[in-house]
Order: structure tokens, then C-alpha cells, then sequence
């Protein structure tokens, strides 16, 4: 228990540097380029003392290295400051508003991704290759290539205009949202036993889960191949092939199983590609979360909003990982060195 | 001079026993070739301007306009055939600048180790965990739009790929018996790298290449769709898409539809590149 213990505590020590080093490069790109953020906002119409006052407040007339430090300093207390449009609000309440979109959307998707990956990769890694491995082979690659927008604006025709059979935008019948609990409408609604609700938003993230999930799961299609064909291919399988186990019970309890453990190690980075590609599917299906806010932030110039908001995702993205190691350290005894 | 033939005969030879995978590569390459030739001849190619309303508004395709015209009566096959220009010398621009600096530093940083190797292999990495596109967003929206300006926020999304790939490859080489030979001779670090190195790692950068352009494409069509990449009337897919959203689902498919196809196949094209490449690379070397 020890190792683990050890495991843990190098793994926490090194998520530190990794944050540091994001929010370092957020720093400079938002501050180095070229062009003055607040001009850039309020128009070279705006009075000079309008504009120095803005300057001021965002610490701007400041050394760099001084700005750089109070910047660190903020984020250590939680502070990510407030937005410089529209009842300048906190910039983490903000953010919270729109955050339960997103992950309702990425979870979703997330799911999608994974089965459809599990029955290719499992398809395509069984034999390796056979004709069905090449076939998902293509598959993986021709789904991740479909360009996130093209495709859900398809699926938005197919579903939505000709079969009239699911909405094409938004995340749920304004009039049936439910109480707020969490902000994640279908847990929101199983709470509160709403089932109008619940079928509402459940059907509004039908076509934007399916857009995401589809795209990413040729991802999961290459690694439950790759990782399937070398648990395969060692001696315990041919163990079990030789005690004359039957062929299924040997893929799916002795091969599958122990061929989804590596996954588990991609999945941290997978959930960035998922992010990502949350951001165009939002903006494609008018989906609220942080990615369409990100957007209107950017077109409102709203320079600290859009600072805060890419700090929250590198802090979340360097979380999920460390989770995810972390999980996976106590799943598998071998990490724990 | 090589005729014709015997250039053929050396794909084929090359090709040969790769199997399907043979397949692969022949239609990426002749996609990407194709949507080459397009951008080089666009101006003979194109039977329209593509920045001028040569027709009626929204008018589905017909003889006279193959793909239709969009909103403001411009037509949409000469936009896509433009528009291949913008895609490419973006994509090329950044792609060639984070192989400049991504390979270079990941052979160094592999074959020296130490604590550069620690300090860059935890940049690099760090810059790899972050959602790419949402960096590529953000460099592009301080910076501000156009083609010089997407093409460095591409290139610093994409450096980490080429580092850590070739930090990996040079890992292993280094503990190769002929590098050591070298090594017991005396040859000098620099010389190890360029000499001995770098010619074993090229063929792994021809497959990183195919692959990550085809991921390059995605990412420069997503960030002109989301309106950072170029300003109008430039023709480029990702932004025709965009501008052609509002209009979609009343029925009127085709500004979305062949800018949507074209950013697809691109991307298909080099990804199947990159797949059968590596897949007969890493058979041959069984």
C-alpha cells in the first residue's frame, strides 16, 4: 500500500508543474501578442481616460513580471476576476452557469464514443488483419475525419427538418427546465421525479452526443484494436485456448478485460480531444456551455472572461488526467513503482 | 531522365504485398494530388471570380453553376476551387514551421536527456494535454484573423506532436548498437544526431506528416467556421460552411454541403496516407 501511496504523491507533485506551465503559456498569449487588449475591446473611439482607467484595473500599466505574479497570486486564491461586460460579473460564476451544459454534453458523448469504440475496436481486434480489421480500420479513421459541423448540420437535416423526429438546437424546452440541483438537466429532472423534463433534455442531446460520440469513437476503435491484438497475443490466452476454454469466454472475459486496462491511461487525453470538439459542436447546435460562451466572449472582447475561461480548462483538463492516473494506479498494480 | 513507366513499376514494386493497405495510400495520394493540382491551377480551373456575385442569390446547382451560388450570388465550385489555396498554404505554413521547431528539439532533447530533457518532454507534454483547438481559438483571436496568423496558432498546437514522437524514436536509437559504435570512435553529439539519427527517424516523419495534417485540416476548418481564421471574401471551406449554416436547414444544401465534402476528403486523404504508410512501414520493418 506504501507504493501507492508514494504513486500518489509524485502524481499530485507533478500535476503542479503542469498547471503552472498552462497558465504560464495562457499569460503570455493572452499578454505578449500583439495589440492592446483594451482598445481592442472598447473601440479607438474611447476616451484616454476610459482607457488607462481599464488598463488600471487589469493591471496592464504594470511591469510584466509584476502583472505576471499578481496574475499567479489571483489564481492561487480562486480569483479568475470579473467579466468587463454585462453586470461585470464574477468570472468563475460565469462559468459555472455554462459548465453543466458542457459536461451533460461530454458525458453523453463520452458514452456514445466508447461503445461504438468497444464494438469496432473488438470487431477489428479479434482478427488481426482479416477483412473486418481493415474495414474498421477505415472506419476509425473516416469518422474522425467527418468535420464536426458538416456532420451534425447533416444530422440536423436528416433528424430534425425531414423526419421531424428530435430538435435541431438548444438544450431543452425553456418552458419544462427543471429546478436547479446540479444544472445537469437530466439529472436535474430524474431528481425531481420531472419526466417531461427529463425527456425533453434527453431528446435535445440526442443529436449533439451522437455528433461528438460518433467523430471520437474511431479513437476508441484504434486503441481497443491495438490493445486487444497484444493481450491476444500472449501466453495466458494461449493457456486458456489449450485448457479448451470456449472461444467467448475467452475473448470477453480473459482477453477484453484485461485489453481495456491501457485504455484507461488514453482516456485523460481523450477528454481534451473531447473538450475540443465539444466547442464546434455547441457552436453547431447552439448548445450553452462554455464553448459557445468562450465564442460570444471572444466576439465581446471581453478579455478577462476569455482569460478565465481558458485557465478553467487547462486546471480541469490537468484534473482529469491526474484522475484518471490515479485510477488507474489502483486499478493496476503495476504503475505503483 | 526516369519515363513514366518506370515510375510506376517502382510504386507497384513498393506497393507490393502491402495489401489493402496498398489501397490506402493510392487514394490518399490521388486526393491529395488532386486537391493540389486544384490550388495551383485554381485561376484556369475556376470558371468564375470567386470574390464577385456572378449570378442570382441561392440559385441549387445547374449547368451553368455546378454547385449553385451562395447568398450574394457567388459561385460556390469556384469558391471550393479558391478555397483549396487558403487551406493549404495555411495548413503547409504551420505544419512546416512546427517541424522546424518540434523536430530539432525533440532529437536534441532525446539524444542529450538530462534536465533539458526533463524541463522540455514537461512543456511539451503540458501543451499536448490541452484541448488543441481551444488553444488554436484562443491564439487566434488575440492575434486576429488572417492566413499568416492561423498558420502560428496551428503551428504552436502542433509542435508537442513532433517532439514527442521523435524524442520517443530517438530514445530508442540511441541504444542502438551503431550509435554507440559512433559514439566509441568518437563522433561529436551534433554529428551523431545529424548523421546518424536524424536519416533513421524520416520515415517516421513522413507518417507523423500525413497524419497530423489530417488533423491540421479539421483544426484550421473549425477555426475558420467558428469565424477566427479568415475575414470575407476570402474563400476557404471552413468559413463558406459558416456562412452558408443560417441558410441549411430551410432546404438550401449546397453552400454547406461541397465545402463540407472537400474539408472531409482532405482530411481522409492524408489520414489514409498516414495509415497505410505507417501500417507498411511498420510491416516491413518485421
Amino acid at each position: 500500500m506504501t507504493s501507492l501511496k508514494t504513486y500518489v504523491i509524485t502524481r499530485v507533485l507533478l500535476t503542479i508543474p503542469m498547471i503552472f506551465i498552462l497558465l504560464t503559456l495562457v499569460f503570455f498569449v493572452m499578454r505578449v501578442l500583439p495589440g492592446n487588449p483594451v482598445i481592442a475591446m472598447v473601440g479607438m473611439k474611447a476616451s484616454q481616460r476610459y482607457i488607462k482607467q481599464l488598463e488600471h484595473e487589469l493591471r496592464l500599466d504594470k511591469p510584466l513580471w509584476e502583472q505576471y505574479v499578481d496574475y499567479l497570486n489571483r489564481l492561487l486564491h480562486g480569483d479568475l476576476g470579473r467579466s468587463m461586460i454585462w453586470g461585470r460579473r464574477p468570472v468563475i460564476n460565469e462559468i459555472m452557469d455554462h459548465f453543466p451544459a458542457t459536461l451533460e454534453l461530454t458525458v453523453w458523448g463520452f458514452i456514445f464514443s466508447v461503445l461504438l469504440g468497444l464494438a469496432t475496436g473488438v470487431v477489428a481486434g479479434v482478427k488481426e488483419g482479416g477483412k473486418m480489421d481493415f474495414a474498421m480500420r477505415v472506419y476509425s479513421i473516416v469518422v474522425y475525419s467527418l468535420f464536426i459541423p458538416w456532420f451534425g448540420m447533416v444530422l440536423q437535416l436528416i433528424f430534425g427538418v425531414w423526419l421531424h423526429a428530435l430538435p435541431v438546437g438548444g438544450r431543452i424546452n425553456p418552458l419544462l427546465t427543471p429546478k436547479h440541483i446540479t444544472g445537469i438537466y437530466v439529472l436535474d429532472s430524474m431528481l425531481t421525479w420531472n419526466l417531461p423534463a427529463l425527456s425533453s433534455s434527453i431528446r435535445h442531446l440526442m443529436l449533439p452526443s451522437l455528433t461528438l460520440g460518433i467523430v471520437l469513437s474511431g479513437i476508441y476503435t484504434r486503441l481497443v484494436r491495438s490493445s486487444l491484438i497484444e493481450v491476444l497475443g500472449q501466453d495466458f490466452i494461449r493457456a486458456c485456448k489449450s485448457r479448451g476454454l470456449p472461444e467467448r469466454s475467452i475473448l470477453f472475459k480473459h482477453g477484453l478485460k484485461n485489453a481495456l486496462i491501457p485504455i484507461l491511461t488514453m482516456m485523460g487525453l481523450q477528454f481534451a480531444l473531447l473538450l475540443a470538439g465539444a466547442v464546434l459542436t455547441e457552436t453547431t447546435f447552439s448548445w450553452p456551455g462554455i464553448g459557445t460562451f468562450l465564442m460570444e466572449r471572444i466576439e465581446y472582447r471581453d478579455f478577462t472572461t476569455v482569460q478565465g475561461t481558458v485557465v478553467f480548462y487547462a486546471i480541469f483538463v490537468a484534473l482529469i488526467s491526474l484522475i484518471v492516473d490515479l485510477i488507474y494506479a489502483y486499478i493496476d498494480p503495476r504503475v505503483r513503482y | 531522365m526516369r519515363s513514366f513507366s518506370s515510375v510506376f513499376s517502382g510504386i507497384e514494386r513498393a506497393l507490393s504485398g502491402a495489401g489493402l493497405d496498398g489501397y490506402l495510400v493510392i487514394f490518399g495520394s490521388i486526393t491529395v494530388m488532386a486537391v493540389l493540382i486544384m490550388a495551383i491551377f485554381a485561376n484556369y480551373i475556376a470558371p468564375y471570380d470567386p470574390v464577385q456575385s456572378v449570378g442570382p442569390a441561392i440559385h441549387p446547382p445547374c449547368t451553368k453553376y455546378i454547385m449553385g451560388t451562395d447568398s450574394i450570388g457567388r459561385d460556390v465550385f469556384s469558391r471550393i476551387v479558391y478555397g483549396s489555396r487558403t487551406i493549404l498554404t495555411v495548413v503547409v505554413m504551420s505544419t512546416g514551421l512546427s517541424m522546424v521547431i518540434g523536430i530539432p528539439l525533440g532529437l536534441i532533447s532525446g539524444y542529450m536527456g538530462g534536465i533539458l530533457d526533463r524541463i522540455l518532454s514537461l512543456i511539451m507534454d503540458s501543451i499536448y494535454a490541452f484541448p488543441g483547438l481551444i488553444l488554436a481559438i484562443v491564439i487566434a483571436a488575440m492575434l486576429g484573423p488572417g492566413i499568416y496568423n492561423t498558420a502560428l496558432s496551428l503551428a504552436v498546437v502542433y509542435i508537442p506532436t513532433y517532439f514527442r514522437m521523435i524524442r520517443g524514436e530517438v530514445l530508442s536509437l540511441r541504444e542502438r548498437l551503431f550509435i554507440e559504435a559512433a559514439r566509441a570512435i568518437g563522433a561529436k553529439s551534433r554529428r551523431i544526431i545529424t548523421k546518424y539519427i536524424f536519416p533513421n527517424v524520416i520515415y517516421l516523419i513522413a507518417v507523423i506528416f500525413s497524419l497530423n495534417v489530417a488533423d491540421a485540416i479539421l483544426t484550421e476548418a473549425g477555426l475558420s467556421f467558428l469565424g477566427l481564421s479568415v475575414t470575407a471574401p476570402t474563400p476557404d471551406w471552413g468559413f463558406d460552411l459558416k456562412n452558408g449554416q443560417r441558410y441549411f436547414l430551410s432546404g438550401i444544401w449546397w453552400p454547406v454541403t461541397f465545402p463540407g465534402i472537400m474539408i472531409i476528403l482532405l482530411a481522409l486523404g492524408f489520414g489514409f496516407l498516414g495509415e497505410g504508410l505507417n501500417t507498411i512501414v511498420s510491416k516491413r520493418g518485421e
